[in-house]
């Protein structure tokens, strides 16, 4: 097998607390290959988005490999840095906070292009961002506007074609669509979708969103306190979720079904624990219905129940 | 592309303009403007107005204490000099003093601000607890003792007052670059490799100049009266240039039977650093694009 676009390896990030050690992503392993959309789910402070900036090393992992094309970013000094940015980028979560209130459409768009300096001619630079707004489907008048001119969707067009520009392999998107409305959050997928097929683009799609996840995703990776507990191709994981914890979140989507009415949702008990000097074994375990003693102890390795699918609970079948 | 250049050159000068725009709705701000326009300008012009070695300085005991008149707009005092004449040459050295102190602590102020409050760490904690030590004693105080240890001139009474208010600025920059600095946009611009520096000019200082700017507004408003304070307690302009505290100092004996003489620069140092607070005021409210027309 040829070596994967981005490869993650035992990547770890710990803060220091005054409580102790904040285990935010603990030992995640992830192959993403080009010209896929890697899904990476889980609920509220799982480590999704660290896991997501300290991947493109916004902030700097505390242990683990990140291989992009087969060389660790996570060594890479400065100059070879600025160069991989290049290709690795990330759409944020806000678009209300992500572009720079002080800038306008043109500038924000221009930035990565000044920094990259890969234009020397500021005519050729506002050419291309002037092709970059027109691929991401904003009117070219909007050029002069303010961002808070605009709307939620023209705004995240514009956290789109910032990402865009200087023609990246490797997109981060971290909960792109979770703050628009429902009929823009379509609009917004399906161009990302667009862009993947035009551009050949891969994504690391980080949200909480299954039914997102689930329409643009080819693989999914489900976090639990920053491990992944399971990782499977898309239909296979709606399909036959294997851990406990993936199983609860599928049964929470809601279903349209008159069989069902008045009839009580399963859901899940008790709350996250927290992820401070988490305690050995499965960190699902105190919410986990199947809990036995076995899980409170060792560590939950990820292991193959079928090809492709991993699953880090020693009972999954 | 000629097209694309007419509407770059159009956006610089309409985001002035825009500004500009904003300035000119907000009434309180724009009386501020006037104010200190009409204050700058006889000071710039002051002495085509009045001749500084015979009427600002010149004595002349034929026209002592007299009342306000069409010869004398604001009187003479008890030397026979206009006070009129007095008082716009003291605008002159008040409004310039207080502009080149904030200035040079504005310039240091925010340089110690935004590398504490952006790279945060030791450096931080180093930077602020000299500031700590700076702040803890006021500038009122500072700047006397500053003052007494230099010696009296106005170079010094200039570093007495950048130094008095240097940590003020440091503080409140600081504050802001925090705010900033955890902003999604900066996190955005450092993933596209964005050096330090150029984060620092292009996306954080634009977004912090509002409190910059108010708080330089005000401060210069402070600073014109720690002058006169200390100008007032013989500290600082030494007599006999006219400065309005000193003007005040020299008018408070007689100050029973020819209050003129303290009114008039008394006016004159409430209406600039008021006219100063107005304009600090609105500028802050202009400088934000958030704001709609």
């Amino acid at each position: 097998m040829a070596t994967p676009m981005l490869e993650i390896k035992h990547l770890k990030k710990y803060f220091s607390t005054p409580a102790g050690q904040l285990h935010a992503v603990d030992d995640v392993n992830l192959t993403i290959e080009a010209g896929q959309t890697l899904g990476v789910v889980g609920e509220s402070g799982c480590g999704k988005s660290t896991l997501g900036r300290t991947v493109l090393r916004l902030l700097e992992p505390t242990s683990g490999e990140v291989l992009y094309n087969g060389q660790d970013i996570t060594k890479f000094n400065r100059k070879q840095m600025l160069a991989a940015r290049q290709e690795l980028q990330m759409i944020f979560q806000d678009p209300y906070a992500s572009l720079n209130p002080r800038l306008s459409v043109a500038e924000i768009i221009a930035e990565p292009l000044i920094v990259s300096k890969k234009y020397k001619n500021k005519k050729e630079m506002y050419e291309r961002v002037g092709q970059l707004m027109e691929t991401v489907g904003l009117a070219p008048r909007l050029m002069n506007s303010y961002p808070h001119e605009l709307d939620g969707g023209r705004r995240q067009r514009i956290g789109i074609a910032r990402a865009l520009a200087t023609d990246p392999r490797f997109i981060v998107c971290d909960e792109p669509v979770s703050a628009l409305d429902v009929s823009i959050q379509a609009q917004i997928l399906n161009l990302l979708m667009d862009l993947q097929d035009q551009q050949g683009l891969s994504y690391m799609f980080i949200t909480h969103d299954l039914s997102v996840v689930k329409h643009i995703s080819s693989h999914i990776a489900v976090m639990y306190l920053g491990q992944c507990v399971e990782y499977a191709e898309t239909e296979e994981l709606f399909a036959h979720p294997a851990h406990p914890y993936t199983q609860a979140l599928l049964a929470a989507i809601p279903v349209i079904d008159i069989t069902r009415r008045g009839k009580r949702w399963e859901t899940l008990q008790g709350e996250v624990t927290s992820p401070v000097n988490p305690a050995p074994g499965c960190r699902f375990a105190p919410r986990c219905k199947y809990a036995c003693e076995g899980c409170h102890e060792g560590n939950m390795e990820l292991r193959q129940i079928s090809a492709g699918h991993w699953v880090a609970c020693p009972y999954a079948k | 592309m000629t097209e694309q250049e007419e509407k770059q050159t159009y956006k610089k000068r309409s985001q002035v303009s825009a500004v500009w725009h904003r300035l000119k709705k907000n009434k309180l701000a724009m009386l501020g403007l006037i104010i200190l326009c009409v204050m700058i300008g006889l000071a710039v012009f002051a002495d085509f107005i009045a001749d500084y070695d015979t009427v600002v300085i010149g004595l002349d005991t034929s026209q002592r204490l007299l009342t306000p008149s069409l010869e004398h707009l604001c009187g003479t005092d008890q030397f026979g000099r206009d006070v009129f004449a007095r008082s716009i040459h003291g605008g002159r050295l008040s409004l310039s003093l207080s502009i080149i102190s904030m200035s040079i602590a504005v310039a240091i102020g925010a340089f110690i601000g935004v590398v504490a409050g952006y790279y945060g760490g030791r450096v931080d904690d180093v930077l602020m607890r000299l500031m700590d030590i700076l702040l803890a004693i006021p500038p009122m105080l500072m700047s006397i003792s500053i003052v007494a240890a230099l010696g009296q001139s106005m170079v010094n009474l200039l570093i007495a007052l950048a130094i008095a208010y240097i940590p003020v600025f440091a503080r409140v920059i600081r504050s802001t670059i925090l705010s900033i600095k955890g902003q999604e946009f900066v996190e955005a611009a450092r993933a596209c490799g964005t050096s330090n520096a150029r984060i620092i000019l292009r996306h954080i200082i634009p977004n912090a100049i509002g409190p910059i700017i108010v708080e330089a507004t005000l401060t210069m408003g402070a600073a014109i009266l720690v002058i006169s304070s200390l100008s007032f307690m013989g500290l600082g302009i030494e007599p006999p240039a006219p400065e309005w505290g000193t003007m005040l100092y020299e008018g408070r004996e007689v100050i029973r039977s020819s209050p003129y003489l303290v009114i008039f620069p008394g006016i004159a140092i409430a209406l600039s650093v008021m006219s100063l607070n107005l304009l600090g005021d609105g500028l802050r409210d202009a400088l934000d694009p958030r704001l709609k027309n």
